[in-house]
Order: structure tokens, then sequence, then C-alpha cells
């Protein structure tokens, strides 16, 4: 033992007389200290123990109690903060919409597309667009850059736009009730639909004042139950066309499982479709194209052929409809809105049974608790939990391969940009040189067919990613019906007529 | 410093011994509540301990392995001493993990794991893939049986 060498340090060798006394004391102090630290070290264990304990005790008690109602909320809820005290958790992720996060194609912050691309002031000449093009920021400012975008200050809008940025179903009942419908939760489907027309119909800066949240838990949630629900009354309308027609829906089976069973009634998302299908669909509601209908600008999506570029085109041709008259060329042109739900259908992601939420929405645990991340934002910024629990590879690597789709879209992109604003360059030319309507007509057709199918693809937010060979082929065609007419404008009619160049079935 | 009696020297190793034995009653009792015995059984009840595995669980209770395979006859080798080794070991870094929250998420299996996975498909299947297993015995250079038939065990997880 080092006993005996410590005490000769502290007891010179001229010292040794005394040695003996203070070894037998050194040796009982010594033990002393073993004795405290023993001691110490089975109070910290056990102190270290207690802690596991009560870890061990917090986490049992996070996989029994999920939900706790502090306050009521019911189907007129529209501020968040209320449903946040009861479900803490998703809200704290909720109020996360805030952030704005920018990424290589797109993200949350609010630059201009007319600034990035300019091009776009020269295809949307004419329309509002042409004047105010943001990128969309998150969930919780939609209300805002609605009331804010020079779209609205500068051009007079419907009410119909309401719908989509705002928690208004209270307000579509309230209008409803007033306008005669049927009292009674039962009726609340009809109610809806009632106020909804009512409000479409009035100018936007009046019935703006009927609301105050941006989209909350109410929009997708339904109070009592919490169980995912659709209320928007345009979605309910289209998908119901949508189940009408013959388009074939394998990503949402609900669908073909009612049109197997005898088309009995009207398709219901709300009763027919299951979980995973609902976590789609919630989402769809908006994120979706549409276009305001007669007079009374009734949000209407036009999917009564089915959800692909050239369907709701010929839906569009056959309603006679245009967004405005471009003023360069005198061309009859439509607005793609921003066609999320209708891409998604066609890519390999839906195919494959995969929501909107899994990967915009991904679950995240917290202690043992599995929640729903409610920031709902590009998986880009959120790879591991987005990507990762199907497919087991590097965040790096995730993220090139989607990056590697974008680049290549974009690249087909601006190469159709450039097809269409050549081909509306030669229209004004010619239009100048004073060639008749009537020799304009097919160039204009073409244009309209070439701009719709470019904008579908930018004004999708996934710059391909959502379904990449189908935004190939449609930009594809974007540019071979820019180019045709261009053909057409100096007597070159190409070997095939314009439009034959339809789609596969 | 006064050498301490007798006396006091027994009620010393007195509080001693009861402060070791408070220790040895919390530590047992934390271990019973934390339901410790069962992981040295072959319930698969003992895997969803902890939570995180209620997808696997739930996954693997309508899996085609269902009725011929727990979660031990795959994930841990089929030798007494290699199976507590290896249970230990990943005990270990689950506890920690599951303790501190600090492992990475979505989970994925460890290289090391992964080969005792392999094995284990291996060792039952053995006569049908004899012929085209490549790298037969080679530890991470034959193909993995699950890099294709992904949803045998249990299914994707959301």
């Amino acid at each position: 033992m080092s006993v005996t060498a410590r005490s000769i340090d502290f007891y010179p060798a001229n010292l040794s007389f005394a040695m003996k006394v203070p070894r037998f004391s050194d040796r009982r102090g010594f033990a002393l200290w073993v004795y405290v630290a023993v001691l110490a070290a089975v109070g910290i264990a056990t102190f270290l123990v207690l802690l596991l304990y009560q870890n061990i005790v917090a986490r049992k008690a996070e996989a029994t109690q999920h939900v706790f109602r502090v306050v009521n909320v019911d189907d007129n809820t529209t501020d968040p903060v209320l449903w946040g005290k009861n479900y803490p958790r998703q809200y704290d992720s909720y109020r996360r919409t805030v952030d704005t996060v920018e990424t290589k194609y797109g993200g949350s912050e609010a630059f201009q597309h007319l600034d990035r691309d300019p091009v776009w002031r020269r295809i949307f000449a004419g329309y509002a667009f042409a004047i105010d093009y943001r990128e969309e920021r998150g969930h919780a400012y939609m209300l805002s850059d609605q009331r804010e975008t020079e779209r609205v200050h500068k051009f007079k809008q419907p009410g119909s736009c309401l719908q989509c940025h705002a928690s208004v179903i209270p307000a579509y009942i309230e209008a409803g009730l007033k306008a005669g419908a049927p009292a009674g939760k039962e009726h609340r489907e009809e109610q809806i639909q009632k106020g909804f027309e009512v409000i479409c119909a009035q100018p936007y800066t009046e019935v703006t004042k009927l609301v105050e949240h941006p989209v909350s838990c109410i929009d997708c949630h339904d109070a009592d139950t919490m169980n995912l629900r659709v209320s928007r009354p345009a979605f309910l309308n289209g998908i119901r066309a949508l189940a009408k027609s013959d388009y074939p829906t394998p990503h949402l089976p609900s669908i073909e499982r009612w049109r197997r069973e005898g088309r009995k009634g009207e398709y219901s998302p709300n009763s027919e479709a299951n979980r995973q299908e609902m976590r789609s669909l919630v989402c769809a509601q908006c994120h979706n194209e549409y276009y305001f209908k007669g007079e009374k600008k009734l949000v209407t999506h036009p999917w009564d052929n089915g959800l692909r570029v050239e369907q709701i085109e010929a839906y569009y041709d056959k309603e006679g409809y245009k967004d405005w008259v471009h003023e360069e060329t005198g061309a009859p042109v439509l607005k793609a809105q921003h066609p999320e739900f209708e891409m998604w259908s066609q890519g390999i992601h839906a195919r494959s049974g995969v929501a909107c939420a899994d990967c915009h929405m991904p679950y995240q645990r917290e202690g043992a608790i599995k929640v729903s991340n409610h920031h709902v934002r590009s998986p880009l910024l959120n790879l591991a939990a987005a990507c990762q629990s199907c497919h087991r590879i590097p965040e790096t690597e995730l993220k090139a391969r989607v990056e590697l789709v974008q680049d290549r879209n974009r690249a087909l992109l601006d190469r159709g940009q450039d097809a269409v604003v050549q081909l509306i360059t030669a229209l004004a030319d010619a239009r100048q040189a004073g060639r008749s309507d009537e020799q304009l007509k097919t160039a204009r057709e073409l244009q309209r067919k070439a701009q719709w199918r470019l904008d579908f693809v930018y004004a999708e937010n996934s710059m391909g990613f959502h379904a990449s060979q189908e935004t190939a082929r449609i930009l594809a065609e974007a540019i071979d019906y820019a180019r045709q007419g261009q053909l057409e404008l100096k007597g070159e009619a190409p070997a095939s007529p314009a439009g034959s160049v339809a789609a596969n079935e | 410093m006064k050498f301490p009696t007798t006396r006091i020297r027994v009620l010393l190793l007195l509080a001693l011994a009861s402060t070791i034995g408070l220790f040895a009653g919390v530590g047992t009792y934390t271990f019973y509540y934390a339901e410790g015995l069962s992981y040295f059984s072959n319930d698969p009840q003992a895997c969803v301990n902890c939570h995180i595995m209620r997808e696997q669980y739930d996954g693997w209770l309508k899996s085609p392995h269902h009725a011929v395979a727990t979660c031990n006859d795959c994930h841990t080798p089929h030798d007494f001493i290699g199976k507590y080794l290896t249970k230990a070991e990943n005990g270990y870094w689950h506890s920690k993990g599951f303790t501190l929250q600090d492992f990475h998420e979505p989970i994925m299996i460890r290289p090391k794991n992964s080969t005792v996975l392999q094995r284990n498909c291996v060792s039952c299947h053995q006569q049908i893939v004899a012929e085209i297993n490549t790298h037969p015995g080679q530890r991470r250079e034959m193909l993995d049986c699950v890099h294709c038939h992904r949803d045998v065990g249990h299914g994707p997880i959301h």
C-alpha cells in the first residue's frame, strides 16, 4: 500500500522516532476516507438510479396518456391557440410554419418569381400575376399574404379566394344558415355549400372581414374525434366529379371501390376513404387546380375527365373558359394554379401509397409518443424523418437525388420558357403586321396549349419532384406546341396537326 | 485525529450497510419496475416495453414470419453465449438511447446486427438459398436477403 510511502513523505527519516504513532492514526484516517468515499459513491449511485426510475416512469406515463382536454373545442373553434391547449405537441410544431427557409428552388421565403424569372412578366401580360407573383410562405402567413398581395390591391377579386386562405368553415355555416340552409349538425355539409355559394359571389375585401385565422386545426380535424375530415365544399364537389369519371385512381383505392360497388349515391371521402388516403386528401382540399365558374365565381375543380394536364385542358376547352386574353398576342389563355394534388397523383410515391403527410408532416417522436409533425414544409428541410423511414441511404445522397430530379426539370423548364416567349414574340409581331384574327387563330390556340403546360409545371410546387416523368412529358409537349405555333405563323404547317400529340392512355 | 470508539465504528458500519442496502433495494425495484427480467426472455412483448419498436412489433404481428420466428430468432445469434452477448450489447445501446433520447431517427440497424440477421435468414433457409448465395460465409460481402425481401419480418415503417 502507498500508505507507508506517503507517511514517509510527511515525516522525514530523521524523525523516525515519531513515526509509529502517526502511522497508526493515519491508517485509521485513511479507513475513514474510504468509508466516506463509499458512502458518497453509493449515495450518487442511488441518486442516479432514482433519476433513471423517474425517467422510466415518465416514459411509461407518456405511452398511456396522449391527450388531456383542458378546454372544450368544437366545430366552431377556429382559434388554434385553444386547440393548442389540448394538443400542445401538435400545436408546437404547427406554430413553426412561421419559419421562412429557402431551398434550392422553393421553400417558404416570399421571393418575387417575376424578378427571378422575368420571362413570366411577358407570359402573364395583361393578368394580375404579371404585377405580383411571390413564392408562398408557410401556412401561418396564408391569410396575411393574401390580404397584402398586389393582386388583391390593384385588382378586384371575388370572395372565392377565401376558401383556401382562411379557416373559413364556420363563416360558411353562418352565411349558409342565413341564406336558408336547414339547421342542425346533420345538415352541416348543406350549410357549408350554401354559405360557400353566397360568399364566393361577394367582393374579397368585404368577406375577408368574416375570418380571423389562417388554416387551423378545424380545417383538417373533426373536433370531437380528432379524425381527419375534409370540409372544403369545392373539393367535395370536385372529388365527386372525379369519382364519377372513369379516370383510374390506383392511389385512391376508396374511389375505385365505390365505382366497383355500383357507384351508389355520391362518393364522400369522409365516409369512404381510409386514414392513409385522408392523410393526402386533407391537403388536396387546397393544393390543387381550380377556376372560378360563371358569374357567381364559384370555386370549381376541373376534374370531370381526370387529373392529367390535357384532361383538365379538355374540360376548360369544353367550357369555353379562359382566365384572360393575352395582352400582346390576343390569345385566350389559362392560368395554372398550384396543381400539387394532380401532379402527386401522377408520381411513383402516390402510386406506392405514400401520402402527402408522410413526407411533409413525417412522424416525430417525443419521448414515447409519436406525433405527426405539424410544421408542414419542404421535405428537403427534414430529410431523415421525411425519407429515411423508407429510403435507408444517407441524407446527403437523398438530397443529391432530389436535386438531380429538380435540376433536370429546371433545365427543361428554361427551354420551355424560351419556346413560349419566342412564340409570343412571333405572334405579337404577326398581329402588329396586321394579320387577321382568323389567320392567327391556330397559332393562338397553340400558345394556349403551350403556355398552359409550361405554367402547369412552373406553378406546381415541387420543381418536378412529385412526378418527374410526367413533368418532362408535359414540358416536351409545351415546347412542341410552341414551336408548332412558330411554324404555323411562318406558313409552314407542321407535319402533325396541332393537338395530335396526345398522351398515351 | 482521535480514533473513534468501537461503538461509533459499529454505528458507522451499520449506516454504511444500510446505505448500500437502500441502494440495492432501490436498484432492484427500478429493475423490476422497468421489467428488467423480461429482457432475458424470448417474448416479443419485451421488445415493445420501451415503445420505440411499436411499429416493428405491429408489423411483425401481421407478417409472414409471425408464426415461425420471434424477434430473437432473427435478431440474436442462435447459440447461448452469442445470444446473451448480443442482447447485452444492444440492451446497453437501446437503454442509453431511450433514456438520453440521443439516437438517430428513424432508427436503423447497425452493420453488426445486420450480419446477425443475415446469418439467421440463411440458417433457416439454407436449403433454398445454398445455390444462389453469394459469398457464403463472407460476413459483409453477401447480398442481404432483406435487401429485396424487406417486408418479411415486419412491414415498412411510417
